[in-house]
């Protein structure tokens, strides 16, 4: 017998497969806050709750883990944090 | 000189339900190339939400690339985002970090949904593609709008994968038929999976189908 999940179609049904970290020492951390983050953007921020507070405490966490990964393996990281979405970096439509 | 390429894909799920599965769009089988994936960088801005992430990714190139590039197997690249549910809008825009001098390739995707179906997504896809190695500009930005081109499909479908595992079509089990076969808007799971297979299709089709043209940055060369 199938348990009865409503007809609303907008429920996430199945749990989706986990995308790797970096590097595997971070893989804890980051299931931890995109479990946290995942909760909140789909049953707070598309709701209209801006509030993204509660999973910040493991977001710091896990982006300490990343970069420093990311010095073992020279990813530039000021480059990384340069903007461009949004700024005079963004590429144009050719005219 | 460089290279710009435009195309769009159509998902056949509502802005909405695209959205949940947004972050959730990796792994699947049509990415295998993408190895990791990290979250950097998260805030709200007024409605939107502002992401940054970096993704490693397996970088393919042709025998005759190889002797130019030394051994880097594995690129970098940073994926930004907005989020905006307000007006149903994603936008994420993507670049290479590291071998840009090589080249360059810059995307931005616009999630937003079809005006004519509210039911379906439309992913309107630009890529920019530059090299800066002489010599070899002209060849490299052409193998690499030659790669976007496959890649843009590829996505899509991988994409569409997993809307369709997170939204599986409800299947009949045993005698109960209260919950048999009824899906979004009552569409019965048979003509749910024609719909699926269908926008795989179209998506091919119309990556097919999409503009390359050559985009001169005018006298004076590269821009980037």
């Amino acid at each position: 017998m199938e348990e009865s999940q409503g007809n609303s179609g907008n429920n996430i049904e199945t749990t989706p497969q986990f995308m790797n970290s970096i590097a595997d020492e971070c893989n804890d951390l980051k299931k931890a806050y995109d479990d946290c983050f995942n909760a909140w953007f789909s049953e707070k921020f598309l709701k209209g709750d801006r509030n993204l507070s509660k999973c910040d405490a493991l977001l710091q966490l896990y982006t300490v883990c990343v970069k420093n990964a990311m010095k073992v393996k020279s990813i530039d990281i000021n480059e990384v944090e340069k903007e461009h979405l949004g700024t005079e970096n963004e590429r144009r439509k050719p005219s | 000189m460089g290279k710009y390429y435009e195309t769009t894909s159509t998902f056949n799920y509502a802005w909405d339900q695209l959205a949940k599965a947004f972050w959730n769009r990796y792994p699947n089988p049509y990415s295998t190339h993408v190895l990791s994936e990290d979250t950097l960088f998260r805030e709200v801005r007024g409605s939107q939400l502002y992401s940054r992430r970096l993704l490693t990714k397996t970088n393919r190139m042709p025998k005759w690339g190889e002797g130019i590039v030394r051994s880097s197997h594995q690129v970098s690249i940073v994926e930004e985002s907005y989020v905006n549910p307000k007006d149903k809008i994603i936008t994420t825009y993507t670049r290479n970090i590291g071998f840009t001098r090589i080249m360059s390739v810059v995307e931005k995707v616009i999630y937003s949904p079809d005006p004519n179906n509210p039911g379906q997504t439309i992913a309107y896809r630009s890529a920019w593609i530059d090299s800066n190695m002489y010599g070899f500009r002209r060849p490299i930005e052409s193998f690499g709008i030659e790669r976007f081109r496959k890649n843009c499909g590829q996505a899509a479908l991988g994409f569409n994968y997993v809307l369709n595992s997170i939204y599986p079509p409800k299947v009949a089990t045993g005698a109960n038929v209260q919950t048999v076969a009824v899906g979004r808007f009552g569409e019965t799971t048979e003509k749910m999976k024609e719909k699926a297979r269908r926008a795989g299709e179209k998506a091919k089709e119309r990556a097919g189908l999409s503009t390359v043209y050559a985009a001169s940055t005018g006298p004076g060369g590269a821009d980037s």
